[in-house]
């Protein structure tokens, strides 16, 4: 049993017949996908075509009805605490708590990681997102546009080994946006893996590796799509520009 | 996987004979127990409720305790048919929660000049009552089959131990009762009586769960058969 | 995964849902006047006669803490619900317990501040003598209220999460409290009349009893509840 997730050839995420219903809806209806170490996937497909339940499934937040599913060979259903250790998510609701500050919201996180909470570190991440004068803000005041880099805040401060995206350019602006792009390149060049859920090919083109298109809860372009993105030979266009 | 619960259901025939086993053998126990035992010295025939109220409240408690059983093995095993088990067992044990509370206030009423009184017994199988209803109602507010069952066998085990727990605080409460009816407790004449009906409410128990169990799986059984052809089908069906 | 790592944890959702609940206030305020108006209606209820309401005090007391008491544990959780946030708050590792165990905390120091402010009004409206028996009291009001937020925590957590949340969490936590509702009153009555038969001590005993009891199963059970 590959449990360890520190065996080099293990895959990222590794999805077998993975499906999930609600109800007597099928959300998921049988997906088997590989990503790579080291690698960003598009997932693409209208609304309703089961990205999110399958990011959701790779947090352990949505048990599988049906398959399994592996993140770097750890087994969702077996060793979910294993799992949660290595994802980060960027989800569509910020989870954020709106009647604690940007900052307390941080501290809280940091606290639930067991990592040192000092004021600095909270203030470097705020900084960050240009949120660095809304520290002593309660969220309840932000827009959707500032919750969301708030959330990206959280995420700067533990670069998780596979980071989840859902519509991560819903919200943000070019400056969010660019730093989500480094966000995702440093993970992918630290090893880890990006899976990325959104409607704007075009602006994921610059980042990702591949698209895996979903629709209607299958994989539409094959299991180990490989189509190359058509972005991959203009990486560097989203740095620092 | 939907095909294997199939031959677990017991054929349709089987369960006929059990029920006209169940129903020819209460009606006896209760012909005997009418007929065969002298009115009782201070309380008369009345005393002969005791034939329906006592077994009901055996076997309430019994049905709550396959709730129980059904409940731990689920959280165990996640197998489906254990929580659809605790389910068909909740829905019995509602029914004889009830019919032990009626049963037991139309007995008190003569008996003790009140409808109801705050005696260990009957106020156990009151809460009884009430939890039963939170935990149907709990089943039928989360669609979700999965959550259901781990939710309801939580709020099955704790209830459980909550009829423990009950009943011994009110013991010590309140402890004015008579004596527990057993067998061994009543009068000779009566015991055979109520030996007999016991068994033959069993027996009604064991049909009637068997029952409400077989329709639960035939329930599922549709239910996976239509999720399977909509699986295999390419478009959605129901956005 | 270590012991120190989860108290870390158990505090830091304490922390957080207390912060929360200090920032706001407006549930606080609603729910101590709620509690304020149902100690009034208890005395309209039960009539001017000193005696009767002295009778009664503890019984009132009680219902008094359980229905203004259980509008904080759905709270407790709705705050989870309102942004996503219960996703992100299961996805940090380690135990989920701890979730539970901050959660109860939080919710414990809600409601003893709730009687904090309850007990003196109590005292005025029912005339009743705090100050003797006021150790054992306090004591009585702790274990009692322990036993109370362990499965007010528990069930709120499932029932927040549930269409009709409102009917269903009373439906399914007070038949659960029964016990403990039972032993704090008789104990909280036996002090008031100040113990002259000595029996405070068994009913305190029978409530630490019923805590461990409900506490160790709804810790033991509560992983199987917060899972989506």
């Amino acid at each position: 049993m590959r449990e360890s997730g520190d065996d080099s050839g293990v895959a990222a995420v590794e999805t077998v017949e993975l499906a999930r219903r609600f109800g007597r809806r099928w959300a998921l209806r049988g997906v088997s996908l590989r990503v790579d170490p080291g690698s960003a996937v598009a997932l693409v497909g209208p609304n309703g075509s089961g990205k999110t339940t399958l990011l959701r499934l790779l947090t352990t937040a949505l048990r599988p009805s049906r398959g399994s599913a592996r993140v770097f060979g750890c087994d969702v259903l077996r060793s979910p605490a294993a799992v949660r250790a290595q994802v980060g998510m960027l989800a569509h609701a910020p989870g954020l708590y709106e009647d604690l500050t940007a900052g307390e919201n941080l501290r809280f996180a940091l606290r639930m990681w067991g990592m040192d909470a000092a004021p600095a570190r909270i203030t470097a991440a705020l900084a960050a997102v240009n949120l660095e004068h809304e520290e002593q803000e309660r969220v309840r005041g932000f827009s959707s546009g500032m919750r969301r880099r708030l959330a990206l805040a959280r995420l700067l401060l533990r670069p998780p080994r596979l980071l989840l995206l859902d519509e991560p350019y819903a919200s943000f602006d070019a400056a969010g946006m660019r730093q989500v792009h480094r966000l995702v390149r440093d993970i992918a060049a630290d090893g880890g893996a990006v899976l990325l859920a959104t409607h704007d090919r075009e602006r994921a083109a610059e980042v990702v590796d591949r698209f895996v298109e979903l629709q209607a809860g299958r994989v539409l372009n094959g299991a180990s799509a490989t189509a190359p993105a058509a972005g991959l030979g203009s990486r560097s266009a989203g740095w620092g520009g | 996987m939907p095909g294997s619960f199939v031959p677990a259901v017991v054929s349709r025939r089987r369960y006929q004979i059990l029920g006209i086993i169940a129903l020819a053998a209460l009606v006896g126990a209760e012909l005997l127990g009418l007929s065969a035992s002298p009115p009782d010295r201070d309380m008369g025939h009345l005393q002969k409720i005791m034939y329906v109220h006592v077994p009901a409240a055996w076997s309430a408690f019994l049905a709550f305790f396959v709730v129980f059983i059904g409940s731990v093995l689920y959280l165990w095993k996640r197998e489906e048919r254990y929580d659809l088990l605790a389910a068909a067992a909740a829905e019995v044990a509602l029914v004889l929660t009830a019919l032990t509370l009626a049963l037991g206030s139309i007995w008190g009423r003569p008996t003790w000049g009140v409808w109801w009184t705050w005696d260990p017994r009957l106020t156990t199988t009151a809460i009884l009552l009430v939890m039963t209803v939170g935990y149907l109602a709990l089943r039928s507010f989360v669609d979700e089959p999965d959550r259901r069952a781990r939710w309801s066998a939580a709020v099955g085990i704790l209830a459980s131990l909550n009829v423990l727990v009950v009943y011994k605080s009110v013991q010590w409460w309140r402890t004015l009762h008579q004596v527990q009816s057993s067998p061994s407790t009543v009068d000779p004449a009566y015991a055979l009586g109520l030996r007999l009906n016991a068994l033959a409410f069993l027996l009604v128990l064991v049909y009637f769960i068997l029952l409400r169990y077989r329709a639960a799986r035939l329930e599922r059984l549709v239910e996976a058969q239509a999720e399977a052809r909509e699986l295999a089908q390419g478009e959605e069906l129901h956005v | 995964m270590g012991l120190p790592r989860e108290a870390g944890r158990v505090a830091a959702v304490a922390w957080k849902d207390l912060t929360a609940e200090r920032r706001t206030k407006a549930n606080f305020n609603a729910v101590v006047f709620l509690a304020a108006l149902i100690l009034f209606l208890f005395g309209f209820a039960l009539g001017p006669d000193a005696e009767a309401l002295r009778a009664a005090a503890a019984g009132a007391l009680w219902l008094t803490v359980l229905f203004s008491g259980v509008l904080a544990f759905n709270h407790s959780y709705q705050v989870e619900l309102e942004s996503g946030a219960l996703e992100a708050l299961l996805l940090y590792p380690g135990d989920h317990r701890s979730i539970f165990l901050g959660k109860l905390i939080a919710n414990l120091v809600f409601v003893l501040l709730v009687e904090a402010i309850v007990l003196p009004l109590a005292a005025v409206l029912y005339h009743l003598p705090l100050l003797r028996p006021f150790p054992g009291l306090a004591g009585v009001l702790l274990l009692g209220t322990v036993g109370f937020v362990t499965l007010g925590t528990f069930y709120a957590a499932i029932a927040s999460r549930v269409r009709a949340r409102e009917v269903l969490l009373p439906l399914l936590l007070f038949p659960m409290l029964v016990p403990v509702l039972l032993a704090a009153v008789e104990a909280t009555g036996a002090l008031l009349a100040g113990d002259p038969m000595k029996e405070s001590g068994g009913w305190i005993r029978l409530l630490l009893i019923f805590d461990v009891i409900f506490f160790v199963a709804s810790f033991f059970a509560f992983e199987y509840v917060i899972e989506e």
